[in-house]
């Protein structure tokens, strides 16, 4: 057993990695936006504007200074929190991104907790009866479901689900035009309006989440079928579940108190991978059902060269995924027992 | 800030937490949109064309435009026809050079406080202060220093002109000379923001037909109707939701299943499909002096030979790009039969059509007689007419031994490439002037250095007339000849090879009454009605 | 880590190969249809009935039919063709980033993982920095920095995929370091450099096959990713990704064969390289299936 000492060194060395980690993040995605097509000062110079005045609005801006130059600006104003302000929406990046983050965590939480349900399931199903039918099936499907680009899922499902059937609701963003959004607690609108107490803007909200998460969900199933089916596999064949077979327990209780538990711990380190590939997918399904968060922010701002807003996205994501691999790194540094013996 | 300071009538519902399930039966209209308001203030820097609206629904002007019937319901406004919104009476002096308005005794802002003259200066004040567009605009129609602009009495204001300029009177119609509730703004001014455009920005201070209940920037726009507005008739729809739906397929469906009341300016296949399919009801007219040209730049060799233009002017399909690129929606711009203009009206055809012999014997004259290769720019932003546009253009040109290549600029670069810079040596591109006279027109894309002339093209006679005419009362016997010239010389150098007039095209349901086509091509409220 | 031993040259290993297919009828789809796409790869453009960038505006729109078996889409050309021509474009868009993050990937890998030192901090900052973003988010930034062409998306592709070979290079190689074999190289006199390329990399190949078969099947979505947000290949290229994002717009309108052909030929290739990963896993390590 390792002790307690030795698992807060480790904790605290993976934090200190994460810094020039960080540092370097805050470099590419610089440079990145600094590369991006397009000239700002002509689109703050405005529909009348010639070629003195461009030039004018471009050095009230300070978009003519040197390259280190803008960078030191920018991490002066980054150490106050000051992420510019947005070309397309007018309004400042760090508040499109606070009002915005929202509405993407709700979005990609729910297809995460969707896709558990249903691939953890049918991970052990496969582990439990390898090689018939019923694992090849699951392979398929699950393959499958990784296959499709998710825009193209997305517009499938509204196409069969609002056109033709009207079973779903217009896929026009979180809420029907009909309801004001909830008080802002947490920002999600499912609990928020549970909340508020207000059921027909709790209907109306899940009603609206369905199609975007299953359609996001769809496309996460494999990574954790896959994974919850291998680490199933492995402690199946171990020792330490024969021995619990042959001291009699049923087959349920070895399952799940035994082999389950065990395979939990690669699945949870796989969960870090999947929310990463998640938070880069829900960009497309964020467009194609006009969710209005972080992913659809990036691509109208990619499109339209509006840097600030560019630099605040990756930077965001960048950190929001630095800080999930840490959370995951010291849960499992935690619950390990194993680990902090050899560091 | 959070969302919840931008629900600014929010106290006014404490207990509605839904709206009544009837919403849209009368008193609600939905109208979707396809781009983002990124500001409620026109004269701040970066305004993009969608936040406009809000200068037209919410805010108010001295003067407006009429409106017209052009046949079978489409009513558009009429420059022709000057009418008061806050200003009730307004008279031109003897020499010409001032008018003085007097406001409506009863128009109040929609926090209370009665309009004033001092509200109209400080707003004038700040459009010729503050830069940018609104400064150029204002400048456009010759009002550029805060000085011609002075206070009477409470209700009434005079305007100096620096010179007589037909121009002037129209410009205070256009969406930028909006007038704002000084009393309130300048409770939010400092010395870094003199004309508090950070508080405008994100507050409605005007006296406009609706005020803004919420801004969910980046999803959509509410308003609620301002019950004591008094420059035009009470509008009859009492909250109008401006919905933003980046998708177009998305906005068609929606529409289709009268999830919306309206789909404002949609694509030329989805008005042509629907309107033949009846699941909508389509409304299309053709945009104010506003054209879709072909521009041969003459930073390209070839081109500066006219000869060169006018074989390419010969060698274009048309009559199959009217119809396949703007599905016969708009007017057509070709096949004027005289070189010589009989009328001042704008846009008119051009005297080209599609003649290939007569454009091979042209380019035949020239040092180009087997053709050349030239890059032929498109905005991936208006893919969706001006990609089957350039593709035509590509098959004419073709015929004549002229190679070209599309090049498909993505429209972040495209304002900095063919205008700004004017690097492109061919492009497809659409210019509107908001003032709807032909000098006005000229002056922006014929004149050199112009922002909008994307063809470099100078010539002195031309500028020289459109200098005279700008001006000039049209009613002036020297203006029509002077126009007939200009036309006669654009007729004939043809920098700029027009194509068609586009056409401004929405989709609605059968119920919705009292839509207008404006020239500044966004959705005005004001006269809407579900039936 | 288990360690992976190659099973004997020569026939055992065609013998197992055979059992593998056999036993597992998914591979053997797998396997056909990724003959078949490299065969539409190599010799399909040239066997296409029309020109993939003729345009003719008369013909636009047409439902399936004899003369067009995909149909048409909006500016009149074949979309049959088309999507046997984006074949070629996406594989080679695939092949060519796999191949270069494989590359890279490994030799940065094993460098780190043999050397170690200064060089394995360095490279191991570099690869965490690479990581530290969403993939797909990193992807669109690179791209939409250095203009979209086919080849930015292909070293887009390639950077986002480089730390997976390199960490898989690395830990492979660090396993091995110090197995017997190698010991017994370099005392009967090799070069660290030579021991690592002759001995030690053809060993970690095994795990890395499986990762470039998935990998393949993920550059392909990727570049689809990126076309359908107009970052990707600009048109008229036929490429799946931008049919597919081009013909979303007809599908509400009716004309879904804009849409659905080369939306479904994605799908499949993916599919394929997805499955084709998941049988080299069990030809490789039977007990490493997942």
């Amino acid at each position: 057993m390792a002790k307690p000492r030795a698992k807060l060194i480790l904790i605290g060395h993976r934090l200190v990695q994460a810094v020039p980690t960080l540092i370097g993040i805050i470099i590419v995605t610089f440079l990145l936006t600094r590369a991006l097509p397009g000239d700002p000062a002509v689109y703050f110079a405005g529909p009348t504007a010639d070629a003195a005045t461009i030039a004018q609005v471009r050095h009230q801006f300070g978009f003519d200074r040197s390259l280190p130059v803008q960078f030191w600006v920018y991490c002066k104003q980054l150490s106050t929190g000051d992420l510019g302000q947005s070309l397309s929406t007018g309004q400042s990046v760090a508040q499109e991104l606070l009002a915005r983050l929202p509405a993407s965590l709700e979005l990609t939480l729910t297809a995460l907790l969707a896709a558990i349900g249903i691939a953890v399931p049918l991970g052990i199903l496969a582990a439990t009866r390898p090689d018939s039918w019923v694992d090849h099936l699951c392979r398929f499907v699950v393959t499958a479901g990784v296959s499709l680009p998710t825009f193209f899922t997305g517009l499938a499902l509204i196409y069969v689900f609002y056109y033709q059937l009207g079973w779903s609701p217009a896929p026009m963003g979180r809420l029907d035009i009909q309801f004001i959004s909830p008080p802002g607690i947490t920002g999600f609108y499912v609990i928020d309006s549970l909340l508020a107490g207000d059921f027909e803007t709790f209907r109306a909200a899940v009603g609206q989440l369905i199609l975007p998460a299953a359609t996001l969900a769809l496309f996460t199933l494999a990574p954790i079928a896959r994974m919850t089916r291998a680490a199933m596999l492995q402690t199946l064949a171990g020792e330490f579940v024969r021995t619990a077979r042959a001291a009699g327990l049923s087959r349920g209780r070895v399952l799940m108190s035994y082999a389950f538990a065990n395979a939990l711990m690669p699945v949870v380190t796989t969960l870090g991978m999947v929310f990463s590939f998640m938070l880069g997918a829900n960009v497309l399904v964020e467009k194609v059902f006009a969710w209005p968060g972080i992913g659809s922010f990036a691509i109208d701002a990619l499109v339209a060269s509006d840097y600030a807003s560019v630099q605040g996205f990756v930077l965001t994501m960048a950190v929001l995924f630095v800080l999930l691999n840490l959370l995951v790194d010291i849960v499992y540094t935690l619950i390990d027992p194993r680990v902090g013996l050899a560091a | 800030m959070d969302r919840r300071s931008f629900l600014l009538g929010a106290s006014v519902l404490p207990f509605l937490r839904a709206l009544p399930a009837q919403a849209a039966g009368g008193d609600t209209v939905v109208i979707a949109i396809a781009d983002t308001i990124n500001s409620l203030d026109i004269q701040r820097a970066g305004t993009n064309r969608p936040a406009y609206q809000v200068s037209i629904n919410a805010y108010d002007r001295l003067l407006s435009f009429g409106t017209k019937d052009l046949g079978n319901g489409v009513i558009v406004s009429d420059y022709q026809t000057l009418k008061g919104e806050l200003a009730e009476t307004w008279q031109v002096a003897e020499d010409g050079l001032s008018v003085v308005f007097k406001l409506k005794p009863d128009a109040t802002f929609q926090d209370g406080a009665p309009v004033t003259a001092d509200d109209v200066k400080w707003s004038y004040d700040r459009a010729v202060s503050i830069g940018g567009f609104a400064t150029g605009q204002f400048g456009a129609g010759r009002l550029e220093k805060t000085e011609q602009f002075e206070v009477v009495d409470e209700k009434t204001i005079r305007i100096h002109f620096l010179r007589r300029s037909k121009l002037t009177l129209p410009d205070l119609a256009t969406p930028i000379a909006i007038i704002y509730n000084a009393k309130l703004v300048k409770q939010h001014v400092s010395a870094a923001d003199p004309w508090g455009a950070e508080f405008v920005h994100r507050n409605g201070c005007g006296s406009g037909a609706y005020k803004i209940e919420r801004w969910d920037p980046g999803q959509q726009l509410v308003y609620v109707r301002n019950d004591s507005w008094k420059s035009g008739p009470l509008p009859k729809i009492r909250r109008v939701i401006i919905r933003e739906v980046p998708s177009q397929a998305t906005r068609r469906a929606l529409i289709e299943r009268s999830d919306i009341q309206l789909s404002f300016d949609i694509t030329g296949r989805d008005a042509d499909e629907l309107a033949k399919t009846k699941k909508a009801k389509v409304v299309s007219a053709p945009i104010a002096n506003t054209e879709i040209v072909l521009c041969p730049n003459l930073i390209f060799e070839p081109f500066r030979d006219k000869k060169v233009r006018q074989a390419v002017a010969f060698a274009i399909p048309y009559a199959q790009i009217f119809e396949q690129a703007a599905y016969k929606l708009g007017v057509p711009m070709w096949g004027a039969k005289s070189a010589t203009p009989t009328t001042t009206a704008w846009p008119q055809p051009f005297p080209y059509d599609t003649d290939y012999d007569r454009a091979k014997s042209l380019l035949g004259q020239t040092a180009y007689k087997d053709g050349f290769e030239v890059p032929l720019s498109i905005d991936l932003s208006t893919a969706d007419w001006s990609e089957p546009t350039a593709l035509l253009v590509q098959e004419g040109l073709a015929k004549l031994g002229i190679k070209t290549t599309i090049n498909r600029v993505p429209g972040a670069n495209w304002r900095t490439l063919a205008l700004a810079q004017k690097k492109l040596p061919l492009i497809i591109d659409a210019f509107g002037g908001w003032l709807d006279t032909p000098d006005y027109y000229f002056y922006w894309t014929y004149l050199k250095d112009k922002l909008f002339n994307a063809s470099s093209w100078d010539s002195p006679e031309l500028a020289g007339l459109v200098e005279k005419t700008l001006d000039m009362e049209q009613s002036n016997p020297e203006y029509a000849p002077s126009i007939k010239r200009m036309f006669e010389i654009a007729f004939d150098e043809v920098p700029r090879i027009p194509l068609w007039q586009p056409a401004l095209d929405s989709a609605m349901v059968p119920a919705l009454q009292g839509y207008q086509t404006w020239f500044h091509r966004v959705p005005d409220a004001r006269p809407l009605a579900i039936a | 880590m288990s360690s992976t031993v190659l099973p004997a040259r020569g026939r055992p290993m065609l013998r197992h190969v055979k059992h593998v297919l056999r036993s597992n009828r998914m591979t053997t789809l797998a396997f056909g249809l990724f003959v078949m796409f490299v065969v539409l790869a190599l010799v399909g453009p040239s066997l296409v009935p029309y020109d993939p960038l003729a345009s003719s505006s008369a013909q636009s729109l047409q439902p399936p039919s004899g003369a067009h078996w995909f149909g048409t889409d909006n500016v009149g050309r074949d979309v049959f063709s088309r999507v046997v021509v984006a074949t070629r474009l996406d594989m080679l868009i695939s092949v060519s980033a796999v191949a270069l993050s494989f590359v890279l990937g490994s030799a940065i890998g094993s460098l780190a993982g043999y050397y170690g030192g200064w060089l394995d901090r360095i490279s191991g900052r570099l690869i965490d920095t690479i990581m530290a973003f969403p993939l797909f988010v990193l992807a669109m930034g690179i791209v939409a920095a250095l203009g979209n062409t086919v080849i930015n998306v292909v070293y887009a592709t390639a950077i986002i995929n480089l730390p997976f070979y390199a960490r898989l290079a690395r830990t492979e190689v660090m396993v091995r370091r110090n197995a017997g074999f190698v010991l017994a190289a370099r005392l009967s006199g090799n070069r660290g450099l030579r021991i690592l390329a002759t001995q030690i990399f053809p060993n970690t190949l095994p795990p890395m096959m499986v990762q470039i078969s998935l990998n393949l099947g993920w550059a392909i979505l990727n570049a689809a990713g990126l076309s359908f947000i107009g970052l990707g290949v600009r048109p008229p290229t036929a490429e799946w990704g931008i049919m597919v994002a081009e013909g979303a717009n007809y599908i509400v309108s009716g004309e879904w064969w804009l849409a659905i052909f080369p939306g479904v030929a994605l799908m499949l290739a993916v599919f394929t390289f997805n499955l084709l990963g998941d049988g080299m896993r069990d030809l490789v390590d039977p007990q490493r299936r997942t």
